[in-house]
């Protein structure tokens, strides 16, 4: 592969691959606001 | 108007969900091609740059359109956009939001159709041995091709199968159905694709010919060539895939968004499924097709060669060459994946109708699905038995192309300068689980809408060809009286046959034109019936108000 190449997949895939981690994880890691939201998971179940 | 039940069941099932609706067939098939034929390496700058100018606005903002109108009960982009504003007849520019869906599920599902055929033909090793002639030979067969009006019956089977499936999942609804098969659809298309592309970067040079190598091929598709950046062929094919890659102008965005709460969480989640799919289409989509045909293949057959049937026509083959266990699994992994990306995409399609008559009508789930699937057949057939006559292709332009464009333009205006920026600035923060950047307002509301306007002006005229030089040429030929050269798929062209004029009969038989413009008629017949059923649910409303 040329350099000229090699620094294209290099940049574009670390970036895209930086971008994709940085976002998922912050998407686990954010806190519960407490409030009532959408998610039917994080409702409290009644018997 | 129907209270829905409806709720999504965790937000990691929201993203996978949103970034399945996102990764489809294109990631795959399209992008490579589009990068091939538009510069290499180059081609990814301009589509950076579309990606940050019109598709990350376009995302907060169909994101915050959809949560916006699920406040008010409204699933479905007729009467998302008919809250945002007092003026009426948004809520017709709305049926794009249903009528883009149902006309792209009619030929995707289709397609989605011969995934599952090949994913069953690979694990079986149907497609061990076979060379490249019989490959196009079955492939051939497969849809009827060559006999003018095609009927493929296995194909039509396989068609009837795979749309009862989307149909099955779709009556079981948002959580049970369509977040269960993205949980379980999305980790396996990532662990396929990864092994596909593992494949793809160690394979190397095989010897087969001069510049049979998967490197050359990585090289070709990433070699920058800067001199073509100033090309607007290139800027448009690159702001194109982008439209096709994040699934936006369609409305189903809107849709899943809209079971989202107020205070939830919308500008994080669009970052989070808008750069997984990009993660998909650029990490993933790059490293299988072109560089594994280029490395068995050479370069100079894929320059000639390179496009969307080489899924089926080439891949089984070059899979072959990796010894008949790897080539058994590589085609379950290769057709799989595709499989999965189209069902998680075409589920998405069908979410709108689902909401629209759900919210308006009071039809139950399986009611709606099972009308859903009996309008999807009937539009879908046309392109099954007319395929070779170019209406499969047809629909693709007009459902898949342009009505994305008009409605992604209609949408931003209306967000952006009818509901007005301080509203919509603050719909896209309410909740934010980050800092969205200051400098998305103007872009928001100056840029997006300028660079989607320039888009559309741009095909609407297309000169032929689409260079830079053709496009002075085509001034110069208009100026000095010797008309405009129209580029045969600018918008402008195609309605009106400009270059042929329109002949529907020759030598005592129909013509493809013919067969074409019926199916035009066909869709704006469907589009009137979906302005029909929206004219009456806002009937409906009217008269409970009183």
């Amino acid at each position: 592969m040329t350099t000229s190449a090699l620094i294209m997949i290099v940049l574009t895939q670390g970036t895209v691959i930086t971008a994709t981690i940085y976002f998922f994880r912050k998407v686990l890691k954010a806190p519960s606001s407490g409030a009532s939201d959408s998610y039917s998971d994080n409702d409290v179940k009644k018997d | 108007m129907a209270q829905t039940t409806e709720s999504w069941g965790s937000r990691v099932g929201l993203i996978l969900a949103m970034a399945g609706n996102a990764v489809g067939l294109g990631n795959f098939l399209r992008f490579p091609v589009q990068a091939v034929q538009n510069g290499g390496g180059t081609f990814i700058i301009p589509y950076l740059v579309s990606f940050l100018l019109m598709g990350i606005p376009l995302l907060w903002v169909e994101w915050a359109m959809g949560r916006f109108g699920g406040r008010y009960g409204d699933h479905s982009t007729p009467f998302i956009l008919d809250n945002m504003t007092k003026r009426r007849f948004w809520k017709y520019f709305g049926v794009f939001g249903i009528f883009t869906n149902m006309g792209v599920m009619a030929y995707y599902t289709y397609i989605e159709s011969w995934t599952l055929t090949y994913t069953i033909k690979s694990l079986k090793g149907d497609f061990l041995g076979l060379d490249l002639a019989q490959l196009d030979t079955f492939f051939n067969n497969y849809v009827d091709l060559g006999s003018g009006v095609n009927f493929p019956v296995w194909a039509i089977l396989a068609f009837l199968v795979t749309l009862t499936i989307n149909i099955y999942i779709l009556s079981r609804g948002l959580s049970a159905g369509i977040e269960t098969v993205a949980k379980i659809a999305m980790p396996l298309l990532i662990l396929f694709g990864a092994f596909l592309a593992i494949m793809s970067w160690t394979t190397g040079s095989t010897g087969r010919c001069d510049d049979c190598s998967t490197f050359i091929g990585l090289n070709f598709l990433w070699e920058p060539d800067f001199t073509t950046l100033a090309n607007p062929k290139i800027w448009l094919a690159a702001a194109g895939q982008i439209f096709f890659t994040l699934s936006v102008g369609m409305g189903t965005i809107h849709c899943y968004s809209s079971y989202l709460k107020q205070k939830d969480d919308i500008a994080l989640n669009a970052m989070a499924a808008g750069w997984m799919n990009g993660f998909v289409e650029i990490v993933l989509g790059s490293a299988v097709v072109i560089p594994i045909a280029v490395g068995y293949l050479g370069l100079d057959w894929v320059i000639e060669n390179a496009g969307f049937m080489m899924a089926f026509k080439t891949m089984p083959f070059l899979f072959d060459q990796w010894g008949s266990v790897i080539a058994v699994i590589s085609g379950v992994a290769w057709f799989g994946l595709l499989f999965f990306a189209g069902i998680t995409s075409s589920l998405a399609m069908g979410t709108p109708f689902m909401g629209f008559v759900q919210d308006e009508f009071n039809w139950s789930k399986n009611k709606s699905a099972i009308i859903l699937g009996v309008s999807i057949l009937a539009m879908g057939l046309p392109t099954i038995l007319f395929f070779e006559k170019g209406v499969f292709d047809e629909y693709d332009y007009w459902t898949g192309t342009v009505s994305l464009v008009v409605f992604a333009l209609a949408e931003v205006i209306l967000f952006a300068w009818v509901f007005g920026m301080d509203k919509g600035w603050a719909e896209i923060n309410d909740g934010a689980d980050m800092k969205v950047p200051k400098i998305y307002r103007p872009i928001i509301k100056y840029v997006t809408p300028l660079f989607i306007g320039t888009i559309l002006f741009t095909s609407l005229i297309k000169p032929l060809n689409g260079e830079l030089s053709d496009w002075s040429t085509a001034w110069n030929s208009l100026l000095s009286g010797n008309g405009w050269p129209w580029a045969t798929d600018s918008i402008i062209n195609k309605v009106f046959h400009l270059d042929t004029g329109v002949i529907w009969w020759e030598n005592d038989v129909l013509t493809d034109m013919f067969y074409i413009d019926m199916s035009r008629y066909f869709l704006l017949t469907c589009f009137f019936v979906l302005v029909a059923m929206v004219k009456a649910a806002s009937n409906k409303r009217k008269k409970r108000a009183l």
